[in-house]
């Protein structure tokens, strides 16, 4: 049974002047004034603009191309075609398949082909109509079943085999054993539509030609980092005459986060024609960039044994296809990301995890906000509340029963650190009354409870190096004023914001005192961007130590000054002062002037690398963070069963946070990730259809506009209760962990729970529409099973899997497929699943003490 | 389609001459001619609120009205909100509660809110909800915008409130409220 409700104590900690409190974003006033610059907002002189010429079919060989119609167009000033930019690019080293513009084939309809400049936009408009692209076409593929069953013709000529990009299969631990051990099997089949992150601001960028065949790119990117690696590439220039500087983005949820051909394209076009080059997407545009969630099949086998009141997990086995669309974007990422965390929110002992990948002549998905993992955590808590309903125990008590322990590690090697997910669960169950009114609530009526987890930054940057992940320096001076250079990007989630607060903290001077200059890979030490979460976690830590250092170099000069050790200073109040009389000290600014005397001009550098994750396998790059957050949900629905209409009435979340660097931004996360979940499950699809026949069969988009392609507005949106879970992580800067991510996950499956609840089907698949419910209503009062969703897994040669021994079996995190360390660990492979759970959990804590020792190395 | 239209534009309270084809949005006009950025397009198609401009007081989406057809009206835009150096009420409050997240959709919503709160100075959650369904934002989850409305229009009434502690630090652990 669940312990009565607690909320963890909070570890004893410096006194926080800034830190934890409320206060208004630094970015605050621009963006409600209209100053913000967004890259469209840009405007140089003689700039011209450029358009894409896209292709409006799906699989084809391009022909030949006719530009002479849009040379006529007053005001054209030049085109560009793939034969100009021949050189492949991708976000992944394993997926260079893109190209700024095709050179010879055709994937997906709004693959670019040609590029045109004008000196108006109308003009470019115009010109890019004119072009004349003749195509062959090519048979084309629609689904993972098709991708799957159609090897020819290759939409990629790489990837694992036929329309295979990639395929992974990989076990922990004894999955046979601890199937046999359990008291029930437990078999499911799920399907996730993919989704798109319809970002208010369409991409955008702008390149500006500059002195000695330099050039900048200002463009609404996530990862100016890696856009800055692939313009050297495809420009064939040093990076060092590359300059990509990031506007602040007008949301970006994943979606600017790879290098895109238009990026590109502006770049190449300005270094042609001598001139600033802009190129901004219309809608339609946006929809075809996409790199959105990806639609995946899953297929989950879990064996359950009964203990005490509740039951834990013996084995679990998860099978995953994946709809790629038609290049590679994060998608081995994505795949690896489908099986990767869903070992961090329960105990699992055996954990086999195969998921395979598929190329389809669609746009290419990539991440979405939570990358990967809500898939897969969709069809686990999903899952988790058939077994509790078999069971007969409250989804709650089931959950509290199997919570993976804190400071471990898990079967597929991954280190937890802090674990709030406890006090998650008990903060909804009890804020939704969810033990009382849980299965009580009138025909109609449900309550669905879910839970996640989510990274804090990913473990690995995405190209091999041994480099800082994210790096911050500091330049102080007489004036008083902090300068604080990092190449973090503002997206919207406040990152802004949380940098200027570590370094006020430490240094003790009000948010006015600190100007940031970021994401400008001219004038700011690399950060690899916003995404994976990794931002608070990355950033903070790296401007923790930038400031440290700097208040180190203060406090000595201060202490010098007054003759007390620099060990009794406080920084607080924009005084330096002694802490056993406060008034004896010196302003802030007194106090730089001391140390500017002192030590000469004040600079100094911060940098953060993750710690070295214990996975040593092939695949083990994927799911290792530095932390997890946490999250619990309860969703309160109404169903009406005469229609299959249901609304969602209230949402209780709780997130575990580790420490709120600024509330009231976390409170805006959570609150925009509930409402992009609910979006998900509620309407929104990147769904595609077949033109007939005598129109070619062409595989189009079903809705590339904002009006058909439904999302959430202000009335369908229900009311949300927050619960913050301050479980602070020693890994994170004051505590703190991610908030960007986590709280979008439980809120899809916690609403198929309480469907469930409310009218006694289950929907396995998301978007949840009214049709389903109704189908699946109809198929119960016909006796038949009460269920709407996929009925089967395809048919998948995963290979010889990876053999990955667990902790508790006695593994050291490699595989064990190679014959030699098969011997060298026979004896390590036999003992299971059988073992105690204190004893299994003893040497979980054990291979986490022994990783953080290795890596104080 | 390039026949130019020339004329007076009144933005904010101050006229302006412009010269723009004929064809041309108010929305194109206000932010080529006019360096008026602050105003922000996120469809072109009148789908997503995010270019709303207050025309003679009423909100109006600047992407599907012409600019040839504002003769004579009076243009409000985002530029024209504040008070001097000071915020608006409603921009304080937006600030305040990170109801701007990325900031994008954020100059359309407070357009929008203005006339909402013009029109009725008590506006109740639901009102405010409907006088802003046609605007959308990906970032917030609409909450800590009703919020920062239901502040603004408090302030302005002249009454001294602000949003309870809740929406600050989220709700207290249950049991301990």
């Amino acid at each position: 049974m669940a312990e009565p409700v607690r909320k963890p104590e909070p570890e004893p900690q410096r006194e926080l002047n800034l830190i934890g409190k409320p206060f208004r974003r630094v970015d605050g006033r621009a963006k409600v004034t209209g100053a913000t610059k967004f890259a469209d907002d840009l405007a140089f002189p003689r700039m011209c603009h450029v358009k894409l010429v896209r292709s409006r079919v799906p699989h084809a060989l391009i022909r030949s191309i006719d530009v002479s119609e849009a040379e006529r167009v007053p005001g054209f000033l030049g085109h560009l075609t793939g034969k100009e930019t021949p050189i492949p690019f991708g976000i992944l080293p394993v997926s260079q398949d893109e190209h700024a513009l095709c050179p010879d084939r055709v994937r997906f309809v709004g693959d670019p082909v040609v590029a045109v400049a004008a000196t108006t936009e109308d003009a470019a408009y115009e010109a890019a109509l004119r072009v004349r692209v003749e195509y062959e076409p090519l048979p084309t593929i629609s689904s993972i079943e098709e991708a799957l069953a159609t090897p020819e013709p290759r939409i990629q000529d790489y990837g694992d085999h036929g329309n295979v990009h990639k395929v992974v299969s990989m076990t922990f631990g004894d999955v046979e054993e601890g199937f046999a051990e359990a008291d029930e099997i437990f078999e499911d089949v799920f399907f996730y539509e993919g989704n798109t992150h319809l970002p208010m601001e369409q991409h955008s960028a702008v390149a500006v030609p500059e002195d000695d065949d330099r050039v900048t790119l200002y463009s609404s990117t996530q990862t100016p980092h890696y856009v800055h690696r692939a313009l050297a590439k495809v420009l064939e220039l040093p990076a060092s005459r590359i300059r990509v500087v990031a506007c602040s983005n007008g949301g970006g949820f994943g979606g600017k986060s790879d290098p895109f051909n238009h990026e590109i394209v502006a770049a190449k076009m300005a270094l042609k024609l001598g001139r600033p080059a802009k190129i901004t997407l219309n809608r339609e545009e946006v929809f075809y960039c996409h790199r959105g969630r990806h639609p995946v099949l899953m297929e989950v086998k879990t064996g359950v044994k009964r203990d005490g009141d509740g039951a834990r997990i013996t084995a679990q086995r998860l099978r995953t296809a994946l709809d790629g669309g038609a290049y590679g974007s994060y998608g081995v990422a994505s795949t690896y990301y489908t099986g990767a965390l869903q070992t961090v929110t329960y105990e699992l002992p055996a954990y086999q995890f195969e998921g395979v990948r598929t190329f389809t002549n669609k746009p290419p998905c990539g991440p979405k906000r939570g990358h990967g993992t809500p898939q897969p955590r969709f069809g686990f808590e999903v899952h988790l509340d058939k077994i509790a309903a078999k069971l007969g125990v409250n989804p709650a008590d089931l959950r509290l029963g199997m919570l993976a322990e804190p400071e471990t590690i898990t079967a597929n090697w991954l280190r937890i650190g802090s674990m709030g997910l406890r006090s998650c669960i008990e903060a909804v169950v009890a804020g939704s009354g969810f033990r009382e009114r849980w299965g009580q609530l009138p025909e109609g009526r449900g309550l669905g409870l879910a839970c996640g987890s989510y990274l804090c930054g990913a473990g690995l940057p995405i190209y091999w190096n041994h480099m800082p992940q994210s790096g911050v320096m500091l330049k102080l001076d007489r004036s008083g004023g902090v300068a604080v250079f990092c190449g973090e990007t503002e997206i919207g989630q406040g990152s802004d914001s949380i940098l200027a607060a570590v370094v006020a903290e430490v240094l003790g001077v009000s948010l006015s005192d600190i100007r940031l200059c970021v994401a400008d890979t001219d004038l700011t030490p690399v950060d690899l961007g916003s995404y994976s979460s990794r931002v608070t976690l990355m950033v903070g830590n790296a401007a923790l130590q930038a400031a440290e250092r700097v208040r180190e170099m203060i406090a000595k000069a201060v202490s010098e000054q007054l003759e007390i050790p620099a060990s009794r200073l406080v920084f607080a109040d924009r005084r330096v002062f002694d802490a056993q009389d406060p008034e004896k000290g010196a302003s802030f600014q007194e106090a730089v002037i001391a140390a500017e005397a002192r030590f000469g001009t004040l600079a100094t550098a911060g940098s953060y690398i993750p710690p070295r994750s214990p996975g040593r396998y092939r695949g083990a790059g994927v799911g290792p963070s530095p932390a997890y957050s946490y999250t619990a949900a309860v969703v309160e629905v109404e169903v009406d069963p005469e229609t299959g209409l249901w609304n969602p009435l209230h949402v209780w979340i709780a997130h575990d946070v580790g420490k709120s660097i600024n509330p009231v931004l976390v409170l805006g996360q959570v609150e925009g990730s509930v409402y992009m979940g609910l979006g998900e499950v509620m309407m929104e699809e990147q769904a595609f259809r077949r033109l007939p026949r005598h129109l070619s069969s062409a595989l189009v988009h079903k809705h590339p506009s904002v009006l058909e392609y439904k999302s959430p507005t202000f009335a369908d949106m229900p009311p949300v209760t927050t619960y913050l879970i301050e479980d602070p992580d020693p890994r994170g800067p004051f505590g703190a962990k991610e908030v960007g991510q986590g709280p979008l996950l439980p809120v899809m499956p916690a609403v198929a729970n309480a469907i469930y609840d409310a009218v006694g089907v289950r929907v396995d698949q998301v978007p949840i529409h009214p049709h389903m419910v109704l189908k699946a209503l109809q198929a119960k009062a016909q006796g038949a099973e009460p269920r709407f969703g996929p009925q089967r897994f395809p048919a998948v040669d995963f290979g010889e899997t990876l053999i990955v021994p667990t902790p508790e079996q006695g593994g050291d995190g490699t595989a064990i497929n190679d014959y030699r360390e098969k011997l060298r660990s026979g004896m390590r492979s036999a003992s299971g699943t059988m073992m105690s759970r204190e004893e299994a959990l003893k040497k979980r804590k054990l291979a986490a003490l022994t990783t953080d020792l290795k890596g104080a190395k | 389609m390039n026949d130019l239209t020339t004329l007076r534009l009144r933005i904010n309270g101050e006229e302006r001459a412009v010269a723009f084809p004929t064809h041309h949005t108010l929305l194109e006009v206000l932010r080529e001619e006019c360096g008026l950025t602050g105003t922000k397009h996120g469809c072109e198609l009148g789908e997503c609120g995010t270019c709303t401009v207050l025309v003679d007081g009423r909100p109006v989406l600047s992407c599907l009205a012409l600019a040839a057809e504002m003769a004579g009206r009076e243009i409000e835009t985002v530029e024209g909100l504040q008070l001097g150096n000071e915020l608006h009420p409603l921009q304080a409050a937006f600030a305040d509660l990170g109801a701007a997240q990325c900031g994008y959709c954020t100059p359309g919503i407070l357009m929008a809110a203005k006339a909402l709160i013009a029109e009725k100075p008590h506006p109740g959650r639901d009102e405010i909800r409907e006088a802003l369904a046609g605007n959308l934002c990906r970032c917030t989850g609409y909450h800590k915008i009703v919020e920062g409305v239901e502040w603004a229009a408090a302030r302005m009434r002249g009454e001294d409130w602000t949003p309870p502690a809740e929406v600050f630090y989220g709700s207290p652990f249950p049991g301990e409220d």
